[in-house]
């Protein structure tokens, strides 16, 4: 799902330098839109920003590392733990995104340390014992985005890949070499000699200098593995689609949006001269298609006995892409008509499933399930468990855990294949997505969900499902992972958040990793840290790359040690803890209940707020005191209880709110944080407008609008004229039309879905939607962002 | 009669004994990687219910031959069985779930079960053997 983007209103991406972080800029206004001065607003440049797209990722606070670096951090308070009032700060946002906090450790060694939108820890400093960590009151966990597009990576081709000899960590920058021959590990402390080979650098054709090497200098690195890192010659690349055709679905019209962005991008499809694909269709009984190199048209084999699925033909129902496609360019173009007329209702995606996975068992790869409706025949077949009235309870909701096993158990089974199923869910009405999500939870996949698709009745929708699957065709894949993490000798992971299947004690199967996955781990400290004036992290995702080489891709992150609560405290990640608590509820939500889940997120910010209090704040002042670092904390919070997959009280359908908790676990941090808390932005300082990005949609609310900002930028003569449902900004000559279209053009790109456009006016049923997202409102059913302070300052005091 | 009653018993606790050995064999085993999740966790959930049934019968023996003190014993082990194996979430592969067996570190609190188990089904056997 699209993640909601709402930053409050702030002038836009920041300039570069970042401002320092006292300066609060623009002030929040408590006021509602329209009733607003505009006078304090610096101007936004989104010509400016489209030239430095990721000036947010690196304009990072350079103003800590500097003051901090070679300091104790006793010496003097740092600017995160600054004291703040949040009763009586208001204006608590930054102008510019919330940057995650540097770690407090050498210049050198900072530098080189893994980037934060790779890598990042709860507590940016490590207690150094387990009871310590209790008394801050706060999670210690990493969240990972390991496979994400990076613009720079180095590649290593080494004949020998130097790792430790009992832990197996791989070579980084942040082990010891206690002379030219001799490194000492970074995360077991052992000793290990140097291989002859690493002591040759090839990049600067010099001798003697192991610690010059690239794997020693970079900690995002990336190794052509050799053979002993292969249990079997890489796979291809195998793609398979699984189609739903019963009428229903093609009502919906998705058959062709499919057909058609396959034919487009069947050339961008990842892989080498070996990839192979296959098409099933399914509607009450399974339809295989055989692709054959030499016969004129695609021939449909149709298997009937859903009860015990076989495959009518040994081969050629998956076959290589290059030889026969002008066959699969045929079957695409044939198949939406094939179905037009059909008249099936019914639904057998637990057979589909199974043909699927023994289509691929062989090889492994990919499949990708479309499905619009709740499947009811033959195995696997779920009931509809919701029950409409009690979608706005304000109690627990019940039947979010999966009805059945049967797709966990498949899901197993696809793992241990090496196949990944890939879940489009494309329906109005209840589908029992708890279940069928964990055909991809288990088989590292993803869940696509569009509810009320229909090409007819919203196409901007449909414009959502093309453009998401251009991305999901073209992105890059990478096949039969496995990832292992592994921390310094007295840390462990003890629970695992996303999409895979932990196979023993930290080896994640990954069957597919895609570069939209992220992952989460919770740490406890079992042995106290002393003697260690730092602790690292490794992540290592052995995979194979569509062109069928092996490769190993590691990320290393060195963070300190502390022993002090306000050490702890200055180095939390506000954003990250968040993001970690986030994951942590929605497990409660469905092991115990979501009102349980609720109130240990509230527990959360009055447990580690209290903690603050009592034991680092020397003065106690009235009001509810917060270090500068954790000062969104209860903002978030807030926005977490407020969120769809948290909320009560509020109508929302079960698989929405189950979507939105798959959403939470599965998405790296940046976007989770998007979800949470979306970004408000001016649109331009001319008007009084705000631009909401929002879950699947951008919405401009038109309140007070300025009579020029509706002839310039949306083309109307006045207000009365703007239509109910506005998706398109159309494309006029004025300065103002430009500038805005390319800012949503560039808001746009930053994200791997694509968000749908709302113009929303003030009596447009979409306003509800929109309003749910100005968090710091109050609601019906849910307090506002004073009021929720009020109740944790209560609770703090006590 | 009564030696026929605590002669049973005493067959029954020594077969729960090897149950409970066999459980952390198994669960140690998956510790220290000589087997992979899916393995353990299907060979503990074929023996879930034979221990419930071994534990109950046991139970109903005391029961019916009137020894209250032992019966009140056996009782709190038979009843967390059976809310152990009834309290399963329906999405969950039985109370060994190899997806979960991970997280949160139910590999260990399952071990400290099975070991207080064991704990539990030698003090009963000698129990049993002096009476």
């Amino acid at each position: 799902m699209r993640p909601v983007l709402v930053l409050v209103p702030i002038a836009g991406p920041p300039q570069q330098p970042a401002p320092p972080a006292r300066h609060m800029g623009l002030s929040y206004p408590s006021l509602p839109p329209g009733y607003q001065n505009t006078s304090a607003s610096p101007m936004h440049h989104p010509m400016q920003a489209q030239t430095q797209p990721y000036s947010h990722l690196s304009a990072g606070p350079a103003q800590l590392s500097p003051s901090l670096a070679g300091l104790s951090l006793q010496s003097q308070t740092p600017e995160t733990l600054r004291v703040v009032n949040l009763l009586q700060e208001r204006n608590l946002l930054p102008p510019g995104p919330v940057t995650p906090p540097t770690p407090c450790l050498p210049q050198d060694l900072q530098k080189i340390n893994c980037h934060p939108e790779v890598f990042r820890s709860t507590l940016t400093s490590i207690p150094q014992t387990q009871s310590l960590l209790n008394k801050a009151k706060l999670p210690l966990g990493l969240l990972l985005h390991p496979f994400k597009d990076l613009s720079q990576l180095p590649v290593v081709t080494s004949s020998t890949i130097v790792r430790c000899r009992s832990c197996r960590t791989y070579i980084n920058p942040f082990v010891t070499f206690l002379d030219q021959r001799r490194w000492k590990c970074n995360l077991c402390y052992r000793v290990n000699d140097v291989p002859e080979e690493f002591m040759y650098n090839p990049v600067s054709r010099s001798y003697g200098e192991p610690h010059k090497r690239p794997e020693v200098q970079n900690a995002t690195i990336e190794f052509i593995a050799p053979s002993e890192y292969m249990l079997r010659p890489p796979q291809p690349a195998v793609y398979l689609f699984v189609l739903d055709v019963s009428h229903n679905a093609v009502e919906t019209g998705y058959l062709d949006v499919v057909c058609q962005s396959l034919l487009e991008n069947i050339n961008a499809l990842p892989g080498d001269s070996r990839t192979k694909i296959g098409f099933i269709s399914f509607d009450s009984t399974i339809h295989f298609y055989n692709l054959q190199e030499g016969l004129a048209q695609p021939q449909m084999l149709i298997v009937s006995d859903i009860e015990d699925i076989f495959l009518p033909t040994p081969d050629s129902l998956l076959v290589n892409l290059n030889e026969c496609k002008e066959l699969v360019q045929d079957l695409l173009k044939s198949l939406p008509q094939m179905f037009g007329k059909t008249m099936e209702t019914q639904s057998a995606l637990g057979p589909a499933l199974q043909a699927a996975f023994k289509l691929l068992s062989p090889t492994g790869g990919r499949v990708s399930v479309f499905q619009t409706q709740l499947p009811k025949l033959g195995v696997g077949a779920l009931k509809s468990r919701e029950d409409p009235n009690q979608r706005a309870s304000a109690k627990d909701i019940p039947n979010l855990s999966p009805a059945t096993d049967f797709y966990k158990k498949l899901a197993l089974d696809c793992s241990g294949q090496q196949v990944a199923v890939d879940l489009f869910l494309l329906s109005s009405q209840y589908c029992d997505l708890a279940s069928l999500a964990c055909i991809s939870r288990y088989s590292a996949g993803s869940v696509y969900y569009y509810p009320s698709y229909q090409q007819q009745h919203n196409p901007a929708g449909v414009e959502c499902f093309q453009k998401d699957l251009k991305r999901y065709l073209t992105r890059k894949i990478g096949l039969e992972a496995v990832m292992r993490i592994r921390c310094t000798k007295g840390l462990s992971i003890h629970t695992f958040h996303g999409n895979f299947f932990v196979r023993s004690t930290d080896l994640l199967s990954l069957p597919n990793v895609n570069p939209d996955a992220g992952f989460a781990v919770q740490m406890s400290i079992e042995e106290n840290l002393v003697d260690m004036q730092s602790v690292s992290f490794q992540a290592a995702l052995l995979y194979t790359s569509s062109k069928g080489e092996r490769r190993i891709r590691v990320h290393t992150m060195c963070l300190p040690v502390v022993n002090s609560l306000s050490d702890i405290f200055a180095g939390a990640d506000v954003q990250a803890i968040t993001g970690l608590l986030a994951s942590m509820a929605v497990d409660r939500s469905v092991t115990s209940s979501l009102s349980d889940a609720r109130d240990a997120m509230t527990n959360a910010s009055i447990d580690s707020l209290t903690s603050y209090r009592t034991s680092v704040l020397t003065i106690q002042q009235p009001g509810l005191l917060a270090p500068a670092c954790l000062k969104l904390f209860p903002l978030y919070i807030l926005a977490l209880l407020k969120q769809k997959a948290f909320r009560t009280g509020t109508s929302t359908r079960l698989d929405d709110r189950v979507f939105a908790m798959c959403q939470l676990k599965y998405q790296p941090l940046a976007y989770v944080m998007l979800m949470i808390h979306p970004a408000l932005y001016r649109v331009d300082d001319l008007t009084d407008e705000w631009i909401l990005l929002n879950r699947q949609m951008d919405n401009m609310n038109t309140i007070n609008c300025n009579p020029d900002f509706l002839t310039q930028v949306l083309g109307v003569p006045d207000y009365a004229a703007v239509p109910q449902n506005m998706n398109i900004l159309p494309e006029l000559d004025t300065a103002e039309s430009q500038r805005t279209r390319a800012f949503v053009g560039w808001l746009r790109e930053q994200r791997p879905f694509f968000p749908i456009l709302h113009v929303i006016r003030d009596e447009s049923p979409l306003k509800a939607s929109f309003m749910q997202n100005m968090i710091e409102d109050r609601t019906e059913s849910a307090l506002s962002y004073y009021e929720f302070l009020l109740h944790v300052q209560q609770q703090v005091s006590k | 009669m009564e030696a026929a009653v605590f002669i049973l018993s005493l067959v029954d606790c020594c077969a729960l004994i090897f149950l409970a050995v066999y459980f952390i064999i198994t669960l140690s085993d998956l510790e220290c990687d000589y087997i992979n999740a899916r393995a353990c966790c299907s060979k503990l959930n074929r023996w879930v219910v034979p221990e419930l049934v071994g534990q109950a019968l046991s139970t109903v023996l005391m029961l019916v031959s009137l020894h209250w003190f032992v019966f009140l014993l056996n009782l709190p082990v038979a009843a967390w069985n059976m809310y152990r194996v009834w309290k399963v979430p329906m999405g969950n592969m039985g109370v060994f779930d190899p997806t979960e067996i991970h997280n949160r570190g139910q590999l260990k609190s399952h071990m400290k079960e099975s070991m207080i188990k064991l704990g539990f089904h030698l003090l009963c056997f000698f129990i049993y053997l002096y009476r």
